[in-house]
């Protein structure tokens, strides 16, 4: 049975604006950084006293005052947001250490807060933040940004889609100066300054991806290293597929020629196109093998659903 | 009473949520559960190793989808794409019912990943059994909305939270998914009687009943669902099945999971209340008959 409203009510009512306006509020207050040891602000951005700001509309009770009882949710949020990116990022996590993963992350989403349903998107946009803002980084400015692509790559690996591949026999016949490749959603090529495949195999190898708390190799900031950990790697120019065959991830490594056809066919440039730009790089029978292998593993497909990545 | 137009008139028994760790084990063992929640969320994706799991499991298994991110709540625009993908894993999973939670989590597009409480305002009520019942036609499936555990409480309240749990289901016309857990959480954290929160809510609209662990702060109690069942929580779920007569239980455990037999074992402690409460005799107790103050069934938790 629905509730009588009070004819004479002792407090006015709320109205729809109100809620939406008290949502944005708390929601603010909730989504605002923590200071360094974890806490919430005390004072809003507009020096406002955070126990003024909460008082006016959240009850305080017996134990908790309000500032205290919106702490809580602020740092659930904070909590939360950063252990799915470290889910999402552990070989970053292991380059920069903790104390810095949790300032770039920070920053992260305060410029990209989360726009979707679902945690699997919360580091969409990282790669593009280390690009714009390298300095939280430093002075592991590429290798990161290496690393946020690899490790996005393997995200989106997972679990976008898979379309029906073409074969050998979709391509017999075809004019090379008309046809034009989709590759599969879930492949993503890569250009890194870094061999960070072996990297991050090892950091798995050694269980570092559930446990790793402290930075590794040489730059060490947080004091402390794991035992066996692996050394960060020297710079070398890898280029590298990111794919799933059946549902597992693997990572394939490329020559530079194969990587570089790939990619202009992914931009939509013709299959003669594209072979045009590694003329006198690889030979007619090497791009027929490259081909062979490509379609064996179904990286082909119909449908136009490349992405820029 | 148990199967009702709110859970698709479904008595499927003490479920568990389906949850990572324990994939291997069912796949390989095929143990006999009645029946498995999912995190919705954790399935609305193009394609992978989940769907390929959660095809697995649906071959063996009744699966309820159960979300966390409707926001039913949030004075904000829909996410179109959310439901869209939402219809389509129900369409997958065939599941009879669905429940998501009375809270609010996202504002002007941002999400907040959290269930936050909502001020239990009339307004409220409106705008969120509104978007409800917007959902329910399009999903074309019954909903169900679980009371959450909160940690703070808003001024500008004008009922208690019983109250608006039943403004908005008797709205929306919808179902309710009593988590006895999360009440007892928000009774110690805001100073109420749990009882009058049990005993004051529609019965008749309970589809399914959640029980959880959780853990004690110095100064509140968080919903951490590590941990078995507390004492104080089994008390209320018999009280609530008196109530409620015996309806789809399941056990909630979401971090630091055991084993899938430990859990189980701890969801099945449920049995025990679900049969005494289907004798006959109980069955003839009208959920109106529980009255606020009524005494909670001890005697049967020291049994």
């Amino acid at each position: 049975m629905l509730l009588s409203p009070p004819r004479s009510p002792r407090k006015r009512r709320q109205t729809l604006a109100q809620l939406r306006r008290l949502q944005r509020v708390a929601g603010g207050v909730i989504m605002r950084p923590l200071t360094d040891d974890l806490e919430s602000q005390r004072t809003s951005a507009d020096g406002r006293d955070m126990e003024k700001v909460a008082g006016a509309f959240i009850k305080p009770n017996r134990r908790l005052s309000s500032f205290e009882r919106i702490e809580i949710y602020n740092r659930q949020y904070w909590y939360r947001l950063i252990d799915s990116m470290y889910d999402d990022f552990p070989g970053l996590r292991a380059i920069l250490g903790k104390t810095q993963f949790n300032r770039l992350i920070t920053e992260y989403l305060i410029k990209h807060p989360s726009r979707s349903f679902t945690l699997r998107n919360l580091g969409r946009s990282l790669p593009k933040f280390l690009a714009d803002e390298p300095r939280w980084a430093k002075p592991h400015e590429r290798m990161a940004m290496d690393m946020a692509r690899f490790e996005w790559a393997q995200v989106v690996a997972f679990d976008d889609p898979a379309y029906p591949p073409l074969t050998p026999d979709d391509l017999a016949g075809r004019d090379p100066s008309r046809l034009r490749l989709s590759i599969q959603p879930h492949v993503t090529l890569l250009e890194m300054a870094y061999p960070l495949d072996k990297f991050s195999l090892a950091l798995k190898k050694q269980g570092l991806r559930s446990e790793a708390s402290n930075a590794m190799g040489e730059d060490e900031r947080d004091g402390s290293q794991h035992p066996g950990a692996p050394g960060l790697p020297r710079r070398r120019p890898t280029f590298l597929a990111v794919h799933r065959v059946e549902f597992d991830i693997y990572f394939k490594r490329l020559t530079e020629p194969a990587f570089r056809l790939l990619s202009a066919l992914s931009e939509g440039k013709t299959l003669a196109q594209a072979c045009g730009l590694v003329e006198g790089a690889a030979t007619p029978k090497q791009i027929r093998n490259w081909f062979l292998n490509w379609t064996s593993i179904g990286w082909f497909c119909k449908q136009n659903a490349r992405k820029t990545k | 009473m148990p199967a009702n137009r709110f859970n698709g008139f479904t008595d499927l028994g003490i479920g568990i949520g389906l949850r990572v760790p324990h994939y291997r084990h069912i796949l390989s063992k095929k143990p006999t559960v009645d029946w498995f929640e999912i995190i919705s969320e954790n399935y609305m994706v193009d394609a992978g190793r989940p769907l390929h799991v959660l095809d697995q499991i649906l071959e063996q298994y009744q699966i309820v989808q159960h979300g966390v991110s409707m926001y039913f709540g949030s004075v904000t625009r829909r996410d179109s794409e959310h439901i869209k993908r939402l219809k389509r894993l129900v369409k997958r999973t065939r599941t009879p019912f669905l429940s998501d939670h009375l809270c609010w989590g996202s504002v002007d597009g941002s999400y907040t990943h959290d269930l936050l409480p909502m001020p239990y305002t009339f307004a409220a009520a409106r705008a969120t059994a509104q978007r409800i019942r917007e959902a329910r036609d399009f999903l074309e499936i019954p909903v169900c909305v679980e009371n959450v555990s909160s940690y703070a409480e808003y001024h500008a309240s004008e009922m208690t939270e019983w109250e608006f749990l039943s403004e908005v289901v008797e709205r929306a016309d919808c179902g309710i998914l009593l988590d006895v857990n999360n009440i007892y959480v928000s009774s110690q954290n805001h100073d109420f009687d749990p009882y009058d929160y049990l005993n004051n809510v529609p019965h008749e609209r309970v589809g399914q009943i959640h029980v959880a662990g959780h853990s004690k702060f110095e100064k509140y109690i968080l919903d951490t669902h590590d941990h078995p069942v507390l004492d104080p929580v089994w008390k209320m779920y018999a009280h609530a099945i008196k109530l409620c007569g015996p309806t789809n239980t399941l056990l909630e455990w979401d971090a630091h999971i055991p084993s899938f037999d430990e859990v189980h074992s701890e969801a099945l402690k449920a049995r025990k209340f679900l049969k005494q409460f289907s004798a006959p005799a109980a069955r003839l107790s009208s959920p109106k008959s529980a009255s606020a103050g009524e005494e909670p069934a001890d005697a049967l938790i020291t049994a």
